[in-house]
């Protein structure tokens, strides 16, 4: 199978990462390239085996509910790209 | 005395802890030394200023049972050190001081290592050859307009360029061990589980490991006793009992059974590989090891599964960089259109290529086709080590298929430059241990490495397989001191 542009437009919306023409066509020329490569893995049988889901093999810790953490709004606002001491800043979202 | 720069972490420390040198003069070299070698690219952010203030520091109440008394070392731009710039080789992070500490890196600061900076490594570690940084190309200290590898190429031209005594690096698939094999340095992987990931920016969370990147074996021991450890900042790190792995270091691997697998001679291999793995297996034998033949049928399916898994981790990892809380950002009429921009000109193209790949395997119609694929496969490759291990207790292979090639040589063809893992990518499908040694060079004089792979929590046994090779390979990398500038 191949990947056209309307479906490398359609991935980079769903990427959100604008692309223009010229980009989307070396993007697919690239991703074609890609996927042919990928497509070895059709060769093997897979039908009775289990997906790895965890390389670790261990199940996740419990661990007790408390806050641990002091009041550190002023680390978490330091890398706002727009800046404001109380909150985040982004465009307008409701009109 | 040996020239500073030019000693190893075991000298280093021992002449700290003999009051032969000081963790100022130590220091003092490294950074001497860096503002001479500018031209290697290796540095995205210096902490020059703050490492002499703290080897001052160090020296005047110094601890000396400390692992890593005032030693002062560079890391890879991947691991969060609070309040000194971490960019990940990105652009999008260009302007990013985290307000918090990496577990690994912290590991270091609590054994009395001094931070020198932040180097040089591909975007968010996607790359072979550390082409694909915001910062530029790193240059191969072994020869110039070479690559160093990648992702770790700014940590392994440091220790090779003796810029840092040692570092440590991440491995995603191959990012410690290939840039290790491309400059004559040691690189180690550790089990997955082993290194905390806790503050490393995040590729593809069910691969990615931190581990030591050095001049010889037995620094890497020493290194990876101080990074290792459990953690319950990361839901992946392993509760087990870890080694003292410098003390338990012993060339004694007489009896070990050492597998080869026939899968790793590939086609159009150099013949100097295929001899640099033969001597490998010849010394082995003389330090008393039995060879066996293995099969992993496997193979060739690493990297597919690994072009899979790997950019489906990183698409979902690398939705964070919206532009909302760090970072840069890209204004736009309206929320989208920030987003769009700010992804669209903070990523650079390999970064994007891989967000692309790993959203469309993930989207809806796809996911069973390929990424379900993958993991199905991923238990096959996991359960060809799994069966090699019951008749095995380590295995060679050839590090990488060629030696460091030229810069721009592979950018335009991404499929290539992903080939140069073939050899590395298989070990973190399996999550299990490996590490490069260098075992000698080409026709261009240019270094080769050979990879020990092992158990799961086996790092003790590779490292004693290593350290008796490197005792019989007795590989010098002669490196010439091309780009001092006065």
């Amino acid at each position: 199978m191949s990947i056209d542009l309307k479906t490398v437009k359609h991935i980079s919306k769903l990427a959100r990462i604008s692309i223009d023409d010229e980009k989307a066509n070396k993007l697919k020329g690239d991703l074609n390239n890609i996927f042919e490569f990928i497509e070895k893995l059709n060769e093997l049988n897979t039908d009775n085996v289990q997906a790895l889901t965890s390389i670790a093999e261990t199940t996740l810790r419990f661990r007790k509910d408390e806050i641990k953490s002091e009041n550190i709004r002023e680390k978490i606002l330091k890398n706002s790209p727009e800046e404001n001491k109380d909150f985040f800043v982004v465009p307008k979202v409701v009109e | 005395m040996s020239d500073i720069t030019s000693q190893s972490l075991f000298e280093l420390t021992s002449n700290i802890k003999e009051k032969k040198l000081s963790s100022g003069e130590i220091t003092k070299a490294f950074i001497d030394h860096a503002e001479k070698s500018k031209k290697l690219n290796v540095y995205v952010t210096d902490n020059f200023e703050k490492a002499i203030d703290q080897s001052k520091k160090f020296d005047s109440n110094p601890n000396f049972d400390l692992k890593l008394p005032g030693i002062p070392i560079a890391v890879k731009d991947l691991f969060c050190t609070n309040g000194v710039r971490t960019t990940a080789g990105s652009k999008i992070l260009n302007n990013f001081v985290p307000t918090y500490e990496s577990t690994v890196t912290q590991n270091l600061w609590s054994q009395g290592a001094i931070l020198l900076g932040k180097l040089n490594c591909d975007e968010f570690a996607m790359g072979s050859s550390n082409e694909t940084s915001f910062f530029g190309n790193v240059q191969n200290p072994v020869g110039e307009n070479l690559v160093p590898g990648g992702s770790s190429g700014g940590s392994s031209a440091a220790v090779a360029a003796n810029l840092t005594p040692v570092t440590i690096g991440t491995d995603t698939g191959g990012s410690i061990r290939q840039p290790a094999s491309f400059t004559g340095t040691v690189g180690l992987k550790p089990t997955y589980g082993s290194c905390s990931r806790y503050g490393i920016v995040a590729f593809a969370s069910s691969l990615d490991q931190a581990g030591p990147m050095t001049k010889n074996v037995r620094d890497c021991s020493m290194l990876l006793e101080v990074i290792s450890s459990f953690d319950q900042k990361d839901s992946t790190s392993i509760d087990y009992k870890r080694n003292c792995y410098s003390k338990e270091l012993s060339k004694d691997i007489k009896g070990k059974k050492i597998g080869i697998p026939k899968e790793y001679r590939v086609d159009n291999m150099p013949d100097e590989i295929e001899q640099l793995w033969k001597n490998g297996i010849s010394y082995a034998k003389d330090c008393g090891a039995e060879i066996i033949d293995i099969s992993l049928p496997h193979t060739n399916y690493a990297l597919p599964t690994y072009y899979i898994v790997a950019p489906a981790e990183a698409s979902s990892n690398l939705a964070r960089y919206d532009g909302v809380k760090y970072g840069f950002r890209s204004p736009g009429q309206n929320l989208i259109e920030m987003y769009e921009k700010t992804r669209s000109e903070g990523f650079g193209d390999e970064v994007k290529r891989r967000i692309m790949i790993g959203t469309y395997v993930l989207s809806s119609g796809y996911y069973d086709a390929y990424y379900l694929k993958a993991q199905k496969v991923r238990q096959l490759i996991k359960k060809d080590f799994d069966d090699a291990f019951s008749k095995v207790d380590a295995i060679l292979t050839p590090s990488t298929p060629s030696s460091a090639f030229k810069i721009g040589e592979k950018t335009n063809d991404p499929v290539s430059m992903y080939l140069n893992d073939i050899f590395t990518v298989p070990i973190n499908l399996a999550g299990l241990p490996g590490i490069s040694i260098p075992a000698g060079k080409d026709k261009n004089n240019y270094p080769l490495g050979l990879q020990v792979i092992g158990k799961p929590f086996d790092e003790q046994n590779i490292l004693n397989i290593s350290y008796a090779l490197e005792d019989k390979i007795n590989f010098k990398n002669d490196i010439s001191d091309w780009w001092l500038s006065e």
